[in-house]
Formats: structure tokens, sequence, C-alpha cells
């Protein structure tokens, strides 16, 4: 079904204005990233706890431009209460589709709102840093570090 | 040369300017980063890969005698170019990064003492911060940060306020024009305040050599460092004055073939070549030395007060429109500073267009600008503002240019901002 670009615009525009889980928590059982190296600009950092192989939560805060904030927004709804194997296939997946490469859009729900960005190279760094501090905590969880 | 009666000339120098960029013809505003080429200047690096050819300083046939020449000859341009007192005050390096690194190094190793103090802004490059940050803290010698105006401006007055109040300092080191806000600072006064107290004065004039005519030696500087490639010429390239005493008296950071005259095999028998050889190991960029002299002579023949004087011109015709069409839409952060760079951020109905949206937006309207700290990120908290929008405006944007970065601003939205993505 061919989908109105308006309709994933205003996806975009909404969780920037109003963006789910962007309120950094001091449990200590959280895993937690700082990604100010990766851009200039946008500074933000990500918080993840696993319990039992799950994604029970994901928090951020920073400043950033709209694709980093609405891109962490939706993959903190989208992650949640998944298995670390599940969400390890939707992160796949949406690098994928970032790349402009074959991916199964039925397991990214909302995120298929960034496959755009595969025309804007140069804003795939914002499209990934969430997805990437993720990543990380992820791999710490699995080498149990 | 009157650039306004003669941009669409200057234009066709630029061959850059016939391309495309999102579809609109190229409207470059990113000069700052890095300038456009003319003909002369690619014409004077294919003539050394097509013609000259052979190394630097190294043969004994008639090619090499040549490539020696042209290379020599390139110093002495660039010796006139910033007005230098002698040739041998000019050292090539990779730009002004490592100009600014090999006078950071030697100074922290040979000229200063654990108490001593370096002094700049927070306004400054990272490049003018970073090298004496890091090898100040390793020998006990402190970085500290001079008053500023509320605007972010070095004043004479605070200059001297600053340096009473830290009595140790031993190095000044500013830019001639901040990359940022393009200030011109007052390097001339602040100059003669650092001989009379022996502070040693630094210039990063990366900013400045290709807007507005430099001279090394009004400015009492002990050193200046600047890039080719932002004054239109080759990457790769840049210079390093030192005052020669100075040059002369000191230890290069770097090695190897080509700076050594003599060397055996105990410590300190290492004869080194004459100043400033002595500097220059291993095989020079040569094309880039050459084009980059041949952009000093196009700069020249333009003449630099033009160009200064053109820059404020466009600058103005943005301002003015700015104050009639953008008044509730773009924060300017900088509508006083006296050069070609405008520094802002676009509002939608009072919500901030992120930087980086903004210039994704611009892009597809074939307008380069850049966003973000510019390299400055000390300069965030006197701005207040997570990164800015810069324009900068050379001598080959024409009144066009500007006008197509109004209408786009008038345009612009968040939403907008996102339509580029679908």
């Amino acid at each position: 079904m061919p989908i109105d670009p308006s309709y994933f615009r205003d996806i975009i525009m909404d969780n920037y204005s109003y963006p789910h889980n962007k309120e950094l928590t001091e449990d200590e059982s959280y895993r937690s990233r700082h990604m100010a190296s990766d851009s200039c600009i946008d500074d933000i950092t990500v918080q993840a706890k696993f319990k039992d192989g799950k994604v029970e939560d994901i928090r951020f805060d920073g400043k950033a431009c709209t694709i980093s904030t609405a891109s962490t927004s939706i993959l903190s709804e989208l992650l949640r209460g998944k298995t670390i194997e599940e969400a390890q296939n939707i992160i796949d997946n949406y690098n994928h589709m970032i790349h402009g490469e074959p991916f199964d859009e039925d397991v990214l729900e909302e995120a298929v709102v960034f496959e755009g960005v595969a025309k804007q190279p140069n804003r795939i760094g914002c499209a990934t840093i969430g997805w990437r501090a993720v990543q990380e905590m992820i791999d710490d969880e699995e080498a149990g570090k | 040369m009157n650039i306004r009666e003669n941009i669409e000339t200057i234009r066709q120098d630029f061959p850059i300017l016939e391309r495309e960029m999102s579809g609109h013809p190229v409207d470059y505003l990113d000069s700052c980063a890095t300038t456009l080429k003319p003909h002369a200047v690619i014409d004077e690096v294919v003539r050394y890969y097509t013609y000259l050819g052979s190394n630097a300083h190294r043969g004994d046939y008639e090619m090499s005698a040549q490539v020696d020449y042209a290379f020599e000859g390139a110093r002495k341009t660039m010796m006139e170019f910033i007005h230098a007192s002698r040739k041998e005050e000019i050292v090539f390096t990779s730009g002004t990064t490592e100009g600014l690194n090999m006078v950071a190094l030697m100074a922290i190793d040979q000229l200063l003492e654990k108490g001593d103090a370096i002094m700049t802004a927070e306004t400054e490059h990272a490049s003018s911060i970073l090298p004496w940050q890091y090898y100040g803290c390793k020998k006990g010698i402190a970085t500290c940060y001079m008053h500023l105006t509320d605007e972010g401006r070095i004043t004479l007055d605070n200059f001297k306020k600053s340096l009473d109040e830290n009595p140790n300092t031993k190095v000044v080191m500013v830019a001639q024009v901040s990359n940022v806000l393009g200030y011109q600072v007052p390097v001339e006064e602040m100059g003669a305040i650092c001989k009379e107290r022996g502070i040693l004065f630094v210039v990063d004039g990366a900013q400045a050599v290709a807007h507005t005519p430099v001279d090394v030696q009004k400015m009492n500087c002990d050193f200046y460092c600047f890039s080719g490639h932002k004054m239109c010429g080759p990457t790769g390239i840049g210079v390093l004055y030192g005052r020669f005493e100075l040059l002369d008296k000191l230890t290069p950071v770097y090695f190897g073939g080509e700076s050594n005259a003599r060397y055996y095999k105990d410590c300190d028998t290492l004869i080194l070549r004459r100043t400033p050889l002595k500097y220059e190991s291993g095989t020079q960029p040569i094309e880039a030395a050459l084009g980059m002299a041949a952009a000093a002579r196009y700069l020249k023949k333009i003449g630099l007060e033009n160009i200064h004087e053109y820059e404020l011109f466009l600058k103005r015709h943005f301002l003015e429109r700015a104050e009639k069409e953008l008044k509730d839409k773009v924060k300017l952060y900088n509508a006083t500073s006296e050069s070609g760079i405008i520094t802002f951020n676009v509002y939608d109905n009072g919500q901030l267009i992120f930087p980086q949206d903004m210039a994704s937006f611009l892009s597809s309207k074939g307008i380069a600008v850049r966003s973000g700290q510019h390299c400055a990120k000390l300069m965030g908290d006197i701005i207040d503002a997570p990164g800015t929008v810069r324009a900068s405006l050379y001598l080959y944007n024409s009144l066009e240019d500007v006008d197509r970065l109004v209408d786009a601003l008038k345009e612009a939205t968040v939403e907008k901002c996102l339509d580029i993505f679908f």
C-alpha cells in the first residue's frame, strides 16, 4: 500500500515535538551511552535496561536535530519488551533500510518513516545515533560486561 | 579591481560554479570551510604534473632545477603576500592546524617553563586551544581564557585586564578573524602589548589572509599560520610564518630527509639544514605550494582591500533584507562583525529549527552552508545555542546568491526541512 509522505512526515514531527521516553533516570540498573563523539553537534545520552534477556526500557535525552530525536524516540518505543534477539533483528533491518538495502518492513513498524534518509547520506549519522548507542549496549550485555 | 562591476568575469574564473547541487546552480556560501579554486590555481597545479614533475632540492638535472626555482619562488610570493621581512621566515606546512601544533609543541618544549601560562579565548578554533591545552597540561602550563564582550568580541581593554590578572602569561594565541563570528581582532595593538611584555604572540590567520591585507611585521607577531585552501589555493598546504630569530633558534618537531645536513651514530651529532629547510622534512606537496602561490597572485591582482569591501557589501545586502523580511524568523549572532561571515539560527513560530535540519533544507535549494559548532566548542556557552548556521560570503558570490539565501530562509519551516526525506 503506497503511503502518503505527509503521514510519514507527521509521525517524525510528532516524535520530534513530543518525543517519547526523553528523560534520563538515575537508576543504576540501566546501561548508559553518551553519544557525543560521533558528530559535531548532536549530543545525546541513551539508557537501556535489560532484564531476563529482554529490553525492559529505553530512555534518552540531549540536544539533537529532528531526525536524531525522532528516530531515537521511535526506537525507544519499538524495542521495549522485545527479546534481545528480536531487538537485534529490528536494528539490523533498520540499518539495511537506512543504507538503501533490502529490509523487512513488518518488523520496523513506525520506524519505516526514515526510509528516505537513504537519499540524504550526510544525515545517516543522525538517523542512527540512538540506534548505535543501543547496539553498543546490547553488545556489552551479551558479552556480560 | 572593482568586484561589483566585474563579478561575472570573476565568476567565470571559477569553473566549479558551473555545476549544480540538488538540481540548482550551486550557491556556495561555505568559503570559511574552504574556498573554490580559480583556473589560475588549477592550471598551476596541472603545470607541475604535466611539465615540471620532479622533486625539489634533490636532483642535478634541468627539470629539477626548474622545480627548485618554482618552489623557492612560491616561498617568495608567500613572503610578499603577508609582508614577512625575508623568505626564510616562510615554512611550508600542511595547513594552519599543523603550523599551530608545531608552534605549540616547540614553544612548550623549548621556550616555556612549568608555571607559565598560555592565554587564548573561548571563541577560538580547536586548533588554537587543544595543542596548548594537551601539551601544556603535561608540563604544568595552564591555558587561560581572556575576557570577552557579551557578543564574544576581543577588546584591548579586556585583553590588558586579562593579562594583568594572569601575570604568568608567556604566550598569547588568537585568530586574527574569528571563524564563527568573523570579528576582526585588534592584532596590531595586541602584538605591541605582547612585545612590550615579552610575551610570545601567535596568530591564526586562517580566516584572515584571503579577506584582508595581512602584514605580519605591523602586527608584531612571532608566529602566523594559515592554509592555502582557504585562500583559493589547494588543500594540504599552508604556511607557518615565524620571526627569523625564533625559527633559527628552535629545533623542529619532525626530522627526516632533506631537513638534515649531516648526522652520525651518536647523540647530538645531527646538523640541521639552514632555516627554513630544517622544518621541511620529506617531500613537500610541491604542486600545492605552487598552487598556493598562484592563488596569492590571483588575490593580489583583485586586491585584498577590494575583496574585504565586497564581502561587506554582500553582507550589508543580506542585513538590509533580513531587517525587513526576516525579523522574527532569524536570530543573527554577528550583525556587527566586519566580514563576510553571517552566523544565525532560524525559527519557525518561535521553535528553533535545528541548524543541521536548516543546512539540509538549504542544500535541497542548491545552497551550501555549514551547520554545527564550527570547531569552536567552547563557543556554545557564549551564544547560548546548540549550534548555528554559518553562511560565509566571498569574492565569487553574487547578490543573487545572497537573495537566494534570504528567499530560502523566508520559506523555511520545520516541516519543510523534513520534506527532503520524502
